[in-house]
């Protein structure tokens, strides 16, 4: 398992870029939704979970990396679901003190984080087997897509229900709230839309390159 | 400590009122993974509420000891450790008597340990303080709220294959969307118990 990549390929732009685009956890590889869309009901909720999270899974990642050489691989889940599970606890109290409100409003989330695939899946594919830059490096990137993807929701959800953005009125006082963008099927709505608008996006990149190959083809 | 809700009550509210997949959000990952064919949904809805009734158990008498000994910090550790170690149990069962079910659900059968549809119910029930009755009819109601859920969506699916869909909404968009729209349809409960 150690030998599994002599040549690590160079810490660049790209191995942080990688993980807020290319395999942006949740509109790419549909990881770690539960929380995603559990608490994206206000920006200040889904940004404060994704901050969390992402800096649970650089922690995690950095102890994996640091120790791949030394736990054997039978027993490597089991180590990254405690070493994952401490975090989280050490998190879950950091909230606690910083914002009880902030606490109150994630509720359970916050220990939930221990189970968020997004972050079992990057230490256990990714960070385990690369050195310790590399592997950090790559897992803010996915964190910082994670807090994008988060903040994506939130945003929408909390200007649609609430008429505010972070607390702030947008829209005057005269709006009227979009109550369900609040409620579950919101979060399942809004998903459902940002997935298909990237798939849209995507396929007009697709179908742009293939009619310029046809035109250059003919030229 | 000590919740005074009648087990009724939280049994029809872990099943349809506060539905954990679609009220709740928890367990998407398996939700969304599983739930293309019907014949895979089932059982593993089966398999996720033995697991969820296994683990409440076990955490009910572990958050005891904890108390006991002063050790409320290591709730967390040790409930994930438990449903683990549960989730061994079940996949061990299902080779020797059901092998065809355990290939059909693959990875997503030891990813059960990492689902937070079977982390939540030993957490909540910690938080509202239930006894060991209520905690077993809440686990239990969770699951066959789960099952549910995950059959309606499975079938839904399995109708969606033969109807002409835009290339776009293909794929995640699609299952995504229908999961919205059933959980729209159990906003109605919502009235239910409470």
């Amino acid at each position: 398992m150690a030998n599994a990549s002599p040549n690590p390929p160079p810490v660049t732009m790209d191995t942080f870029l990688e993980g807020i685009w290319r395999e942006n956890p949740i509109f790419v590889m549909m990881l770690g939704m539960c929380p995603t869309l559990a608490v994206s009901n206000s920006v200040i909720n889904a940004v404060a979970m994704g901050v969390a999270t992402a800096l649970v899974l650089v922690a995690a990642a950095a102890f994996a990396s640091l120790t791949r050489k030394l736990i054997p691989h039978q027993v490597r889940l089991v180590t990254y679901v405690v070493v994952i599970a401490t975090f989280v606890t050490i998190m879950d109290y950091v909230i606690h003190a910083i914002s009880l409100d902030l606490y109150n409003a994630l509720g359970a989330f916050i220990q939930l984080i221990v189970v968020n695939t997004l972050i079992l899946g990057r230490v256990e594919g990714h960070a385990s087997k690369r050195p310790l830059l590399p592997a950090v490096v790559n897992a803010a990137g996915v964190g910082a897509g994670f807090v994008l993807g988060l903040f994506c929701l939130g945003a929408v959800r909390e200007v649609l229900g609430n008429g505010t953005f972070a607390g702030l009125h947008v829209f005057g006082p005269h709006f009227q709230p979009w109550l369900v963008m609040m409620l579950p099927p919101g979060g399942f709505f809004v998903l459902g839309a940002w997935l298909l608008l990237l798939n849209w996006i995507k396929a007009r990149g697709a179908r742009r390159i293939a009619d310029k190959e046809v035109t250059d083809g003919i030229g | 400590m000590g919740s005074d809700e009648s087990l009724w009550s939280i049994f029809i509210n872990a099943v349809l009122v506060n539905n954990f997949v679609l009220s709740m959000f928890l367990g998407l990952c398996s939700y969304l993974g599983v739930s293309a064919r019907y014949n895979t949904a089932l059982p593993m809805g089966i398999a996720v509420t033995f697991v969820m009734v296994v683990g409440s158990l076990c955490a009910y008498f572990l958050n005891e000891l904890l108390i006991y000994f002063d050790l409320e910090f290591l709730r967390l550790i040790s409930y994930i450790v438990v449903i683990a170690s549960a989730v061994q149990l079940v996949e061990m069962v299902m080779k020797k008597y059901a092998p065809a079910v355990f290939r059909a659900l693959g990875i997503y059968l030891p990813l059960i340990a990492t689902n937070c549809v079977v982390l939540a119910p030993p957490l909540f029930q910690t938080a509202r303080g239930y006894d060991l009755v209520q905690s077993l009819v809440f686990s239990l109601g969770a699951g066959c709220g789960y099952i549910l859920a995950i059959v309606l969506l499975a079938g839904l699916r399995e109708r969606m294959q033969l109807a002409n869909i835009p290339s776009v909404a293909q794929g995640g968009a699609l299952t995504v969307i229908l999961a919205g729209f059933l959980s729209l349809a159990f906003m109605g409960f919502a009235g239910l118990g409470g």
